[in-house]
């Protein structure tokens, strides 16, 4: 669905880039933590729980956004495959913001760990104990992670191209310029 | 919107840099952060590998006290340790245990008179879902001041140089108290008649705010029978697995959990240092083991008793094992869970 604004509204904006900082910030700290024995360990773990299912509630408030008010569309000289990528890239994006938080939830649950957020706030388990069903998780949970990472660093590179090379308002769609929407 | 700047076509380099730039300088932090960029970084693959013996980890087993068997029973607390945490799992009654009886050792078929150290393991769910997960072994003392210190032990003892051990006891002169613990307390017979000791040092931390360091110990109502290495071995490699499970079919078994309270100035950070006897101590309750069942489709199976799973109102202190722990536990369980099928009879090709 595209809309007739040039930029994404502001508040879609605002959850981008608040979600651009907690997702890098969660990758970061997924793979450290299982880098370590310190006791860096238990605060990044203490962390990544709770952060997780903030991305996952952000994710579902800014996907209601997505369908509620659309996307500006893409460049119209934009070439058919990039066009294709793009669009891809927000189908995967969407996917991993709300896929990732709910298979570490069930990875925890199939372990049976308590999965707690802070203090005594737990989550309740969603699946049952099973090694199987833990190991599938645990392991899409950690190739996910990297392949996330991976599709990060081609979208930084991609609207960098867009920015320095095309120049073409891309950029300037998602930019966090606190800027009023140029009228239609 | 800004206009294109250039025509299509046109090669710029310094913009390909730029973005070649950004991505790589992120791969590269990424990179580092993963510890991949830090060969000597002692990462729970590392400490989990070091644990393993010559022929590899026995798959489908937890990486160290591999030899266990299940249990289920109660912890009833008296409600004496409210005084000091405001955990539910202290508030007056009974809630439900699933445990683990163990040897630390690597080897699942490890004789039992091979393994100088027994442990337990207990998971204590109190209704509200605030679990305490624990893992305690008979020593009155740990081995190594620190994590790097059990690493380097492992590698140590695996080690084909004459002079490993002599090297690292050079450079752990802590571990002679463990040895002489090794060497000269009694064995007993019996699961039943240890002593389990918590070692690590934790905060309990009260319904003012208060926190109090502390450490735990299960102290067994059964009197202890001592036997020496010798005779325990000539009652057969798995006796102390048939000895608990026929002694808890007679009648269950019990132990108080004690509490010791830390003075100021206690060493908490370091669990081969006992704290001085005339601590102040809580009996906090009493565990009572009801069942006894085989580790293969037993409940503690695919447990991890994660020391660090507390219910609020248990806090990790500055001692730094209960962190190293739980990052090795976890990476032993995400690999022998992963690896269930070779679980002797698990059934589940999977």
């Amino acid at each position: 669905m595209t809309t007739s604004r040039k930029r994404f509204t502001a508040p879609q904006r605002l959850l981008h880039w608040l979600m651009a900082i907690c997702i890098l910030t969660m990758l970061f700290i997924g793979v450290g933590m299982v880098s370590t024995i310190t006791s860096k360990y238990l605060t990044l773990v203490q962390i990544h729980k709770p952060l997780g299912i903030a991305i996952l509630v952000l994710a579902l408030i800014r996907l209601g956004l997505r369908i509620f008010y659309g996307a500006p569309a893409l460049p119209a000289d934009l070439p058919e495959p990039i066009k294709l990528a793009a669009n891809l890239s927000q189908y995967i994006f969407y996917a991993l913001m709300i896929g990732m938080p709910l298979i570490g939830w069930g990875m925890l649950s199939a372990a049976s760990y308590p999965v707690v957020l802070f203090g005594s706030v737990h989550l309740p388990s969603i699946l049952p104990l099973s090694p199987s069903l833990h190991t599938l998780l645990w392991r899409a949970h950690h190739y996910l992670a990297f392949a996330f990472f991976a599709f990060i660093l081609m979208h930084v590179a991609a609207i960098l191209f867009h920015k320095l090379i095309r120049n073409d308002g891309v950029f300037e769609a998602m930019a966090p310029a606190l800027t009023r929407d140029e009228p239609k | 919107m800004a206009e294109p700047s250039t025509s299509p076509g046109t090669f710029r380099l310094k913009p390909l840099l730029i973005i070649a730039t950004v991505v790589v300088v992120a791969a590269v932090a990424f990179a580092y952060t993963a510890g991949w960029l830090s060969p000597h970084r002692l990462t729970p693959k590392k400490l989990v590998a070091a644990l393993a013996p010559p022929g590899g980890p026995a798959l489908g087993y937890r990486r160290n006290h591999a030899k266990g068997i299940c249990f289920t029973g109660t912890f009833e607390a008296n409600g004496d340790g409210s005084a000091l945490s405001k955990a539910t799992v202290f508030e007056r009654g009974q809630y439900p245990v699933v445990g683990r009886f163990n040897l630390g050792t690597a080897d699942p078929k490890a004789a039992d008179a091979m393994v100088r150290v027994r442990g337990i393991g207990i998971r204590i769910t109190p209704p509200d879902g605030q679990e305490w997960r624990s893992a305690m072994i008979d020593a009155p003392i740990f081995a190594v001041s620190t994590p790097q210190g059990f690493y380097e032990l492992q590698t140590a003892s695996g080690s084909k140089e004459p002079d490993a051990m002599k090297n690292f006891i050079a450079a752990h002169p802590e571990f002679t108290g463990f040895l002489g613990w090794v060497k000269g307390a009694p064995w007993t017979e019996s699961y039943a008649e240890e002593r389990y000791n918590g070692l690590n040092s934790f905060l309990f931390v009260d319904s003012a705010g208060t926190t109090h360091a502390v450490r735990w110990s299960l102290v067994p109502s059964a009197q202890p029978v001592p036997i020496t290495p010798d005779e325990l071995a000539k009652r057969g490699p798995d006796f102390l697995e048939q000895e608990i499970t026929q002694r808890v079919a007679a009648g269950p078994q019990r132990w108080t959990m004690v509490v010791t309270v830390a003075n100021p100035g206690d060493p908490t950070a370091d669990p081969t240092k006992a704290w001085p006897s005339d601590r102040r101590t809580v009996e906090v309750g009493t565990l009572t083991v009801q069942q006894i069942e085989p580790e293969r489709d037993g409940p503690c199976l695919n447990i991890n008793f994660d020391p660090t799973v507390l219910p609020s109102g248990i806090a990790t202190s500055d001692d730094p094992f209960p962190a190293a722990r739980s990052a090795a536990y976890s990476r032993s369980y995400n690999s022998r869970t992963a690896e269930a099928s070779y679980y002797p009879g698990s059934g589940a090709k999977q």
